[in-house]
């Protein structure tokens, strides 16, 4: 029955098959790494050099009465982003709060009920299909279905439509969230007679909070760069407006208006505007890698 | 395969199994068990992988129905009643039947909140009751001294042997009837490993306990009745002395002798 144990091996007694075996492998080892290493250089290389053109453009651009000033006719010597921060705040906060109590019951239907029903195969299906959909094709829906019918740009329909780009964003990650918990914390929960809402709620779902809420910052800085979406549904505003009725100013899509243009001006404030859209998207992926880690 | 005992002088039924079958999809992994699990004793359930040992624990507080294409078919009669059947509330029926998994599973909150997270699903207690609630659970867990300074703590934080006592505790908080434990000690070194045998020897006082294990010993320290299972048959049961000492059968002594498994 007891099978033949080979005597054991000391480094001096291999074979020099063996040690030619194991220089081959080394030397994949030293191939995979440069290639891997040159192709992260390649990303990393464009990714620095977009940052400092921006910084270095955008630096020469900031000054206070960005941030004071409205927006300036063209060839006039003064002027700000005042108007285009707030909108674009205004706009971009409110589809985050519009959107993400969607996204998360819808991802928790996915996530929790409905993993292997028929309604959940279609919803997940549908949902990926939203995620990957151009956003210029959102804009001009909230066009043919909102700005149309009403006859009038407006804030409203910015937001509308930049919660259509959120509401995917945060289904996929709250699901894939939740997926991560292990069953057995489940079983857990429900093994002291725990009924299932109160499983999600107390337990599951605050288990995958750091991960929801990353998912929730990742769908903001997203949406703070769109630009598409806001041209047929905002438009812009010259002026300061708060009335969510009216058309609304917005960073990327005076950005667009303004780098454009051949005014000397206008292209130094797109520049400002560029950093400033940057910096918070860059703040907000440090802000969601840190909550992330945190957690695990 | 029909397995008769007959339980001591004294000693009550407390889980009656009567021709229990169990399905994963078209597999059986339970055939035909009978079986009486006595109340206020140590009931310990032994044999090789994938002998349904942990399948049968999973039928007694119906976690199986949390998977659609599980089944069971039989009566599993608790007091009398028929868990299986009965028009009761899942949930009540937990509430009842307690259950500690083979790892740890401390909710992400603090440790006080752990314990009266199942308390509070049943009952309203004043902070006072609660607080004392949660100091009687920890004390019987034998986990109290260790962390009766951190109770707000996240209970994530404590060490894995600590994080097993943490969810017996949270078990025994909302005092259930009958207490399962699948294997609770696989994951935990030798000190860890006595503490909670020497819990489970103090928790019979007031419940009925069943345990699954792998490690034999274990079985044979802290149980009062043992049933050995095999490829989903109940081979054998009976008191643990003797089914130790002078197994009745062949399979049975081939495997706790460790000529077998």
């Amino acid at each position: 029955m007891s099978t033949v144990v080979p005597p054991a091996r000391t480094s001096m007694q291999m074979s020099a098959g063996m040690l030619a075996k194991h220089r081959s492998r080394k030397r994949m080892n030293i191939i995979a790494l440069s290639l891997s290493l040159l192709a992260m250089g390649f990303g990393l290389f464009w990714l620095a050099w977009i940052l400092l053109e921006t910084i270095r453009l955008g630096i020469g651009g900031l000054a206070l009465s960005v941030f004071t000033e409205m927006t300036p006719p063209p060839l006039s010597e003064t002027g700000g982003l005042a108007n285009a921060i707030f909108g674009s705040t205004v706009m971009v906060l409110l589809a985050t709060l519009l959107g993400t109590p969607i996204g998360i019951l819808a991802g928790i239907y996915l996530g929790e009920y409905g993993q292997k029903t028929w309604l959940g195969s279609a919803v997940r299906f549908i949902n990926d299909i939203l995620l990957s959909a151009p956003s210029i094709v959102i804009g001009l829906f909230i066009y043919a279905v909102v700005v149309a019918p009403l006859k009038g740009f407006s804030g409203f329909a910015g937001v509308l439509a930049l919660a259509l780009i959120v509401i995917p964003v945060v289904i996929r990650t709250t699901e894939n969230m939740l997926a991560l918990i292990p069953n057995a914390l489940r079983e857990a929960a429900y093994a002291l007679g725990t009924p299932k809402w109160k499983v999600i709620y107390s337990v599951t779902l605050k288990a995958a909070r750091a991960g929801v809420v990353t998912g929730i910052l990742l769908a903001l800085a997203r949406i703070a760069g769109e630009t598409a979406p806001l041209l047929f549904t905002a438009l812009s505003n010259q002026f300061w407006t708060s009335d969510l009725t009216q058309p609304m100013a917005s960073l990327p899509v005076t950005i667009f208006k303004f780098a454009m243009s051949p005014y000397e001006n206008w292209q130094k404030l797109a520049w400002a505007g560029v950093f400033l859209i940057t910096l918070g998207v860059l703040l907000l992926n440090i802000l969601a890698r840190v909550l992330f880690k945190n957690k695990h | 395969m029909d397995v008769k005992v007959e339980l001591r002088a004294g000693e009550k039924v407390k889980l009656a199994i009567r021709n229990l079958n169990f399905f994963y999809g078209g597999f059986q992994a339970l055939k035909n068990i009978n079986l009486d699990i006595p109340e206020r004793k140590v009931t310990a359930f032994i044999g090789p992988s994938g002998c349904g040992k942990s399948t049968l624990l999973r039928t007694f507080n119906r976690m199986f129905e949390l998977y659609p294409d599980q089944r069971a078919e039989g009566e599993i009669n608790l007091d009398g009643q028929n868990i299986l059947t009965s028009k009761d509330d899942v949930t009540l029926i937990r509430a009842k039947i307690g259950m500690v998994f083979q790892k740890p599973t401390p909710f992400p909150m603090s440790i006080y909140d752990n314990i009266a997270f199942g308390v509070r699903l049943f009952e309203t207690l004043p902070r006072d009751e609660m607080d004392e609630r949660v100091e009687w659970a920890l004390k019987k867990a034998a986990l109290w001294n260790e962390v009766k300074d951190k109770l707000a703590q996240s209970g994530a934080g404590l060490s894995g042997g600590q994080q097993q006592r943490l969810c017996i505790a949270r078990g025994i908080a909302i005092k259930p009837e009958v207490l399962l434990l699948d294997e609770p000690c696989s994951a935990l070194d030798p000190i860890s490993t006595g503490k909670i045998e020497e819990l489970i020897h103090e928790l019979k006082s007031d419940y009925t306990v069943a345990i699954v294990t792998h490690n034999m010993q274990q079985a044979a320290r802290c149980s009062d009745y043992t049933a050995y299972m095999y490829l989903g048959d109940l081979v054998e049961f009976g008191p643990t002395n003797e089914l130790f000492m002078s197994p009745k059968k062949k399979d049975t002594e081939d495997y706790i002798t460790g000529r077998f498994g």
